[in-house]
């Protein structure tokens, strides 16, 4: 019998310039009360904002606001069983949901001064620094496929993106930054 | 009068460059670079900086076009996006034509190659002129009047005649070569046109740290001061050109603000939203290759600020369309903006003092003005003051009765106004090779209607401007009747210019009764003043009526020139004062946007999203046809070498019947549900009863809607007390959670429960046959395959090749089966080390089309095939699934309606053909009794059809009236050839004991 448990296919993507794959990650989605989410945030060392659509962050996790009852948490592979455990722990016993959708989606990074103008190509949203801080994060669309899109820096976003979208992402992407220098 | 018009002899040593009738200086053309253009094969030359329209007048070319109808010679009469006449074609190869441009907003660029349209075989001589001479056969309307015998005639003869007549220009036939960008964008001021009212609000905004978008249309910002002489206005102590200079600087370093030219706001939507088509490249002569050809800006904004300006209403009296003939402002912009001469001697026809500026401007060029003809009893503006100075001869309480001259205008008619308003009987006949025409100005108020604005009528104007807002917007400058420029510039602005009134007249001019020669209201849909007194006299009352009769304002200019005055006309004909007759609706685009930008970059691989499996790649390697579910490629199925479809599907069935088949089924839907109130969940979710389903068991659900009928189905696996796997179907899945988020959300809120998609965190490779358990048993650890440890219908976790595995004991074809599901990104290795122990055991992959077939073999339904949005699972046969002791259930209430229980309702059952070679076809009707044709009311209909290679037959399901009670029946599927006998079976057709289920 073979061991393929180090054999991982990512779905292929469209490369461009302003465009880098970020490597396998582990994921969960916490659903539940705040009071909930707050305790298991504080079991794996975030302190979620008080606000929507913001992320908490304490390397190399992070919780991202997806809704009132809903935080989408990031982390390494590597560092994904003891995350599930220390989780799993803290909520023993509390009424929730913990999902792992590691494989459900896969990460890109956009960077440079013109992300935002590339993103807004396909994404209705405000994305200037004032309306889009840096750390906010939100459901929205990119063209035709959802995405999560969280600011990490001022010039650089992370989008999370169901992986039988992620071909068609970048290559919206690629088009969207033809023209556009980094 | 010193002339300063650049004369030279043609066919003289030296050329011309730009043409020959350009003023000596001045103006925004670079004197400097000539660029060479074609206009229906023959060679001119231009200036950089000039429009189609200023270089052809340079030449001397007035005459552009033919018109619509009649196909009278026409010229060019505005400067701007209203031109109704000149419309062209520019072609730069095979896929890149367009036509229908106007040659006033169309950039020369070197090499610029245009046709003229409407015309055949030459533009000066058009055989469809004839139509002018037969206007009298065919007025306003005549196509709801003629064209009426022989009615067969209409579709054979009529019908393709007029519409090879209607419609101007040619589309290209080839595909669009170029790309096309789209821009989403925010801003807290949106500035539509550039113009000095423009200006003056994005500086203020701007200085006060708002982020500013400002649009204009044209090449270059600055509006009206592009059109005036550089020393008419001062602006803050400066030359208007000089002010704009520095503004423009002010604008441009301001990293708040964003310039956008080229670009015009053709739609106001809702909150504020409008959209923008920029034009990147239409104005180059050869194409950047990384550069979109337009971009469209959707813009949502704070505010909108409208300072569209005003567009030049034209006068109506017969012959007012020949060439030569040409709105005034417009002949002034070609005179200082483009350092063009239009003409040689002008005759002017005004109902405002506007016009006097510019004979003032054509004088001091060297134009000739013969006389200027003031329909008003007299005039004592200063501009008037100023043109009589310059010993301008002016002509009070006059009218033009009618003009003359074929291809260009030789000469107009002047008569006096009489006592009665109407036009005296003596007229003298002035020479003239340019006709300038004003009836006062028209505020460019369209996205401010399509704003849902109010509109409110100006007397003195005789022109709408801009009421009560609907939005947050506000008109500025002209495009609010506002023309004197201290107060619309504001008070931050120190501003002297001459201010000419606001004036205005719409409807005809005063003639003499009786006059016959037609005189135009629309242009560009040749429709007269006959043409809307005929509408009235046919009882049209309703201005929306009298459009759509006569085509008034309906090209594709909209009317910007002719509604006022089609409204003067009607108003006049009705005896009704204007503001009562109504106005049309503003609809967007403001100006023609082409189909290209609409579509952005949602076309070829971007027209959607192509999603595919973890295994897409495997497949596509070996050659499937694959089909598209929702947006999912799927494998349909695997052609051997010589392979047809019903060969690969027969031999890819009997795999899956005798060894085993590997299929990827990673599409499905699938919802995690989780919490403690889980099962009450499901409970209410779905028919089936859940609270007794032990962990590691599944279950068929069946999901129905609030009516009662089936919206969705699949496996539910209970992985843990308070954890549900949830499959739907492929096509299902997002309507299937927002249906379950919606009522946890509104209407359980009493449930701890949540919901998340994990459609895509699991590849599911589904390996089915009688060899299934053999192939699996070399490769899963921690599960015991055996039948006794995992039976049909469960579910347990283990390992696959050292990979983490969620293995189902499931079933779709009727064979012994399993559903390997591994995290996605193991998906391909997984496969591909299954596919390699398998082939031992003769493992065949296999598509959509054989699993639809093993599955009709074995009845099972399809929801959306076999079900469609009218079947009850009594319907379907899996009434079976119903909890019955469940206190509720979504769509239980429904179902018991009597009528939900009729036994009349068309139920699920297998059809047999006679004949076992015939496979019926999908949606064919079934008839009771034989030789039924139609109309006749069928009793059912066919839903499945396939060819089974292992019943050597072929089968189908069907939905039949009372169908499980006509079992052994022969009913007649109705088909344009005649009947095929059927017998009603069960839909069962294969094992139907579940003997090979439960191996």
């Amino acid at each position: 019998m073979p061991d393929l448990s180090h054999s991982r296919n990512a779905p292929a993507l469209v490369p461009s310039a302003l465009l880098r794959t970020l490597p396998p990650a582990s994921r969960f989605v916490l659903r539940s009360s705040r009071a909930v989410m707050d305790a298991a945030a504080a079991a794996i060392g975030l302190s979620l904002p008080a606000i929507a659509c913001r992320s908490a962050q304490a390397d190399p996790r992070a919780a991202l606001w997806l809704g009132p009852d809903e935080q989408l948490l990031l982390s390494t592979v590597a560092d994904g069983p003891a995350l599930a455990t220390l989780l799993e722990v803290a909520l023993a016993g509390m009424p929730h949901s913990l999902v792992d959708v590691s494989h459900r989606q896969i990460a890109l990074e956009l960077h440079g001064t013109q992300a935002p103008v590339a993103l807004n190509v396909g994404c209705p949203l405000d994305l200037d620094i004032a309306a889009f801080p840096v750390g906010m994060c939100t459901r929205t669309i990119l063209g035709k496929a959802d995405v999560v899109l969280w600011r990490t820096a001022a010039e650089r976003f992370h989008l999370e993106v169901w992986r039988s979208f992620a071909q068609y992402t970048s290559a919206f992407l690629a088009q969207a930054s033809l023209g556009l220098a980094g | 009068m010193s002339r300063r018009i650049r004369k030279l002899r043609a066919g003289s040593g030296s050329i011309a460059t730009g043409g020959q009738l350009r003023t000596l200086s001045g103006a925004r053309v670079d004197r400097s670079r000539a660029l060479n253009f074609s206009f229906d094969g023959r060679s001119y030359t231009g200036l950089q900086g000039d429009t189609l329209a200023s270089a052809l007048l340079a030449n001397g070319v007035h005459l552009t076009g033919r018109s619509f109808k009649y196909h009278r010679p026409r010229g060019i009469l505005c400067a701007g996006a209203e031109e109704p006449n000149a419309l062209v074609g520019i072609r730069r190869d095979a896929a890149r034509y367009v036509p229908n441009l106007r040659a006033t907003q169309v950039e020369l660029y070197e090499g610029l190659c245009a046709e003229s349209q409407n015309r055949w075989p030459s533009l000066a001589f058009d055989v469809g002129a004839v139509n002018d001479a037969l206007a009298p056969l065919i007025p306003a309307g005549f196509y709801y009047k003629t064209f009426m015998w022989p009615r067969r005639a209409w579709k054979s003869l009529y019908e393709p005649r007029i519409r090879a007549t209607a419609g101007l220009g040619r589309a290209p036939r080839q595909p669009d070569p170029d790309r096309y960008d789209n821009r989403f964008a925010h801003c807290d001021v949106l500035v539509v046109g550039g113009g000095p009212a423009g200006l003056a609000a994005a500086l203020q905004a701007a200085r006060a740290g708002a982020r500013v978008i400002v649009c204009d249309e044209q090449p270059e910002l600055g509006g009206s001061l592009l059109s005036d002489r550089p020393d008419s206005v001062l602006i803050d102590g400066m030359q208007g050109s000089e002010w704009l200079l520095q503004a423009l600087r002010e604008l441009a370093c301001n990293s708040q603000v964003t310039l956008l030219v080229r670009t015009t706001a053709f739609g106001y939507f809702p909150h504020n939203l409008l959209a923008l088509n920029e034009r990147l490249t239409e104005h180059l002569a050869s194409l950047p290759p990384q550069l979109a050809r337009e971009r469209t800006w959707q813009v949502r904004a704070r505010e909108v600020v409208l300072a569209s300006g005003a567009i030049e209403r034209p006068l109506v009296f017969p012959g007012n369309d020949r060439p030569g003939v040409m709105l005034a402002g417009a002949a002034r912009t070609y005179v200082n903006r483009y350092g063009v001469l239009p003409g040689k001697r002008a005759v002017i026809v005004t109902a405002n003092d506007e016009a006097y500026r510019a004979a003032l401007d054509l004088h001091a060029a060297g134009v000739e003005i013969v006389r200027i003809v003031d329909v008003r009893k007299s005039t004592g503006s200063a501009l008037a003051e100023a043109a009589r100075k310059v010993g301008l001869p002016v002509q009070t309480h006059s009218t033009i009765v009618g003009t003359s001259g074929r291809l260009r205008v030789t000469a107009a008619e002047i008569a006096s106004i009489d006592a009665h308003g109407a036009a005296s009987g003596g007229s003298d006949t002035v020479g003239c090779d340019l006709l300038l025409i004003s009836g006062g100005q028209t505020p460019t108020v369209h996205l401010f209607s399509q704003s849902r604005g109010k509109l409110a009528w100006d007397e003195e104007l005789q022109a709408f401007v801009p009421g009560a807002p609907a939005e947050r917007v506000r008109a500025v400058g002209a495009c609010n009747g506002d023309f004197d420029l201290p107060s619309v510039m504001g008070e931050g602005h120190d501003v002297v210019a001459t201010g000419a009134g606001r004036m205005g007249y719409v409807g005809a001019l005063p003639q003499r009764p009786g006059s016959q020669d037609k005189a135009f209201v629309d242009w560009q849909h040749d429709v007269t003043v006959k043409d809307l007194a005929l509408a009235t006299r046919e009882g049209f009352q309703s201005i929306e009526h009298i459009k759509r009769y006569t085509t008034t304002g309906m090209a594709t200019d909209q009317g910007k020139t002719s509604n006022l005055n089609a409204l003067g006309v009607v108003s006049r004909q009705l005896g009704k004062p204007l503001p009562q007759v109504g106005l049309t609706t503003f609809r967007m685009p403001y100006t023609p946007v082409t189909f290209g930008s609409f579509a952005g970059l949602q076309r070829g691989d971007l027209f959607d999203p192509q999603r595919t499996t973890p295994m897409h790649s495997w497949a596509a390697s070996r050659a499937a046809v694959f089909e598209d579910i929702g947006l999912w490629k799927r494998a349909r199925y695997f052609p051997c070498e010589g392979e047809d479809m019903h060969a690969a599907v027969a031999r890819e069935c009997r795999a899956v019947r005798t060894a085993c088949g590997i299929f990827d089924a990673s599409t499905l839907g699938k919802i995690e549900v989780v919490g403690k109130d889980a099962a009450t969940f499901m409970e209410r979710m779905y028919v089936n009863a859940w609270s007794k389903l032990a962990v590691g068991r599944c279950k068929y659900g069946v999901l129905l809607r609030d009516d009662g009928f089936v919206y969705d189905d699949g496996v539910v696996a209970r992985l843990a007390a308070d954890r549900f796997h949830v499959t739907t179907t492929t096509g299902g899945a997002a309507r299937v959670l927002a249906l379950m988020e919606d009522y946890v959300q509104t209407e359980w809120g009493d449930l701890d429960v949540w919901l998340t998609s994990t459609t895509e965190q699991w590849a599911v490779i589904a390996i089915q046959g009688p060899n299934a358990r053999q192939v699996l048993q070399g490769l899963v650890a921690d599960i015991d395959l055996s039948a006794a440890a995992l039976p049909h219908m469960s579910v347990a976790r283990g390992r696959i090749c050292n990979v983490p595995l969620l293995l189902f004991r499931v079933s779709f074809t009727g064979e012994l089966g399993f559903e390997v599901n591994v995290p996605a990104d193991y998906g391909l290795s997984v496969w591909e080390a299954i596919y390699a122990a398998g082939r031992s055991h003769g493992m065949t992959e296999y598509g959509t089309e054989a699993m639809h077939v093993l599955r009709a073999e074995k009845g099972y339904i399809i929801v959306g095939q076999d079900t469609d949005g009218t079947v009850t699972p009594d319907d379907a046969g899996l009434s079976w699934a119903i909890g019955k002791s469940k206190a509720d259930f979504l769509g239980k209430r429904s179902l018991l309606r009597p009528a939900m229980s009729a036994p009349q309702r068309k139920q699920l059952v297998g059809l047999t053909t006679i004949d076992p070679q015939v496979v019926l076809e999908e949606g064919a009707q079934l008839a009771g009794e034989a030789a039924l044709r139609p109309p006749f009311r069928p009793i059912g209909h066919v839903t499945s059809a396939y060819r089974s290679a292992v019943l050597e037959r072929s089968i189908a399901l069907g939905l039949v009236c009372g169908g499980r009670a006509r079992l052994g029946q022969v009913l007649y599927v109705s088909m344009p050839d005649g009947d095929i006998p059927v017998q009603v079976t069960s839909p069962v057709f294969y094992d139907p004991q579940g003997e090979r289920l439960n191996a």
